[in-house]
């Protein structure tokens, strides 16, 4: 069973993301910030991270820069799952080693169709 | 809906557009042509068919029909006959017509453009194989409205993210308010027509690849050999057709075969 850390502040989208991705076989984890989701990766890499993006004491971004200097680190699929829209965060996302990008709000076609993109499904 | 307000609607549409309705789609049926009832200042679909039945107008019948033909689409639909189109397909067309440095594909039920747009985006992702190359999109379908959405281009957030990978949503893509917009060198790569599959395709041209995807599904076993036959004779010898996952030639046309290796893609019999 492969292995999903879902990283958002909000109780309600990780219940949520957690549903879908049990429905689509995945074994889930779940973080409320950067920092706690850094910590859980310096001892186990999971298979993938679903990744918000604004979240106190470290966002998003400043994870998955911190997340691929880990050891091994560039291993997780990650996926940001953000309210932010525009061109310019998806494109610094991506350029900065994110692997797919889901804009909120999204239902499992979406999670379902970004994870059989990037080879997880 | 009554029983005989369902046959005589279903009787129009066979007729018209080749899609078959049993009773279990009497769901569907209501749902597509309320909001037709509802432009049209009528109250109810009963009212609706009466009116049908009243004045045959054509005009309205062609709106009923058109609420009913219209499918979902999205980009990449199914993943894998795309990487089929641009692993296999692709690289085989170019060694073939590397004389004509031209080739043709036609979409043959384009609803609103995903798929035609998927195969503009896949080629050009292969620009640097194509320098000097002509290369034809064509993209039917039944529905005048849908072929106008298809034609704008434009996609909501919803729209895109099923199927599109980011980086091409990046690359082909651009942002205006809520809305994302296909940009002009990936739009001009297609042009779009109406055509019903009924008809005679000779007048559309002649094509190396044809898709025609998650619409047979739809007809009865006589239009669906209508439509593949139809289809072989527009088809150049070594052409190859694109069939949805659900959809077979088994049974029902001779023109083609199945390309071993290759799933949900047929070659013409013809061409031994």
């Amino acid at each position: 069973m492969k292995t999903c850390l879902i990283v958002d502040d909000s109780k309600v989208i990780r219940m949520v993301a957690r549903k879908i991705l049990h429905e689509l076989d995945f074994e889930t984890d779940e973080a409320v910030n950067g920092k706690d989701a850094l910590e859980y990766c310096t001892k186990s890499l999971p298979d993938a991270i679903l990744l918000d993006w604004n979240m106190p004491v470290m966002d998003g971004m400043e994870f998955l820069l911190a997340l691929r200097q880990l050891p091994d680190g560039e291993q997780p699929v990650v996926i940001f799952c953000t309210t932010e829209n525009d061109m310019e965060h998806i494109q610094r996302a991506i350029e900065s080693g994110a692997n797919e990008y889901i804009m909120k709000p999204f239902d499992s076609e979406i999670i379902q169709a970004k994870f059989t993109q990037v080879g997880l499904l | 809906m009554s029983p005989d307000d369902f046959e005589f609607t279903s009787e129009i549409l066979k007729e018209r557009s080749g899609l078959v309705l049993t009773t279990n789609k009497m769901y569907l049926l209501e749902s597509r042509l309320l909001p037709v009832a509802r432009n049209q200042g009528i109250d109810s679909i009963d009212d609706l068919v009466a009116e049908i039945r009243r004045k045959k107008d054509p005009a309205l019948i062609v709106k009923v029909t058109e609420a009913m033909t219209t499918n979902e689409s999205f980009f990449f639909r199914d993943n894998h006959p795309f990487e089929t189109f641009t692993n296999e397909v692709l690289p085989k067309i170019l060694e073939k017509r590397a004389s004509q440095k031209s080739f043709k594909i036609w979409c043959a039920a384009a609803s609103s453009g995903q798929e035609p747009y998927s195969l503009a985006m896949s080629i050009l992702e292969q620009e640097r194989k194509l320098s000097g190359w002509r290369y034809d999109i064509v993209g039917t379908d039944i529905s005048h409205d849908i072929l106008a959405k298809a034609k704008a281009g434009t996609y909501s957030q919803f729209e895109v993210q099923r199927g599109m990978p980011t980086t091409l949503l990046v690359k082909y893509f651009e942002k205006n308010a809520e809305q994302w917009e296909l940009k002009p060198e990936v739009r001009k790569l297609v042009n779009f027509k109406y055509f019903n599959l009924l008809e005679n395709p000779g007048p559309l041209g002649r094509f190396d690849i044809v898709f025609c995807r998650n619409v047979l599904i739809y007809f009865d076993q006589q239009t669906k050999g209508k439509v593949l036959d139809g289809i072989s004779k527009i088809m150049s010898d070594d052409g190859v057709l694109f069939l949805g996952g659900a959809e077979t030639v088994l049974g029902v046309s001779d023109a083609f075969k199945a390309i071993p290796g290759q799933r949900g893609v047929y070659g013409l019999t013809r061409n031994g």
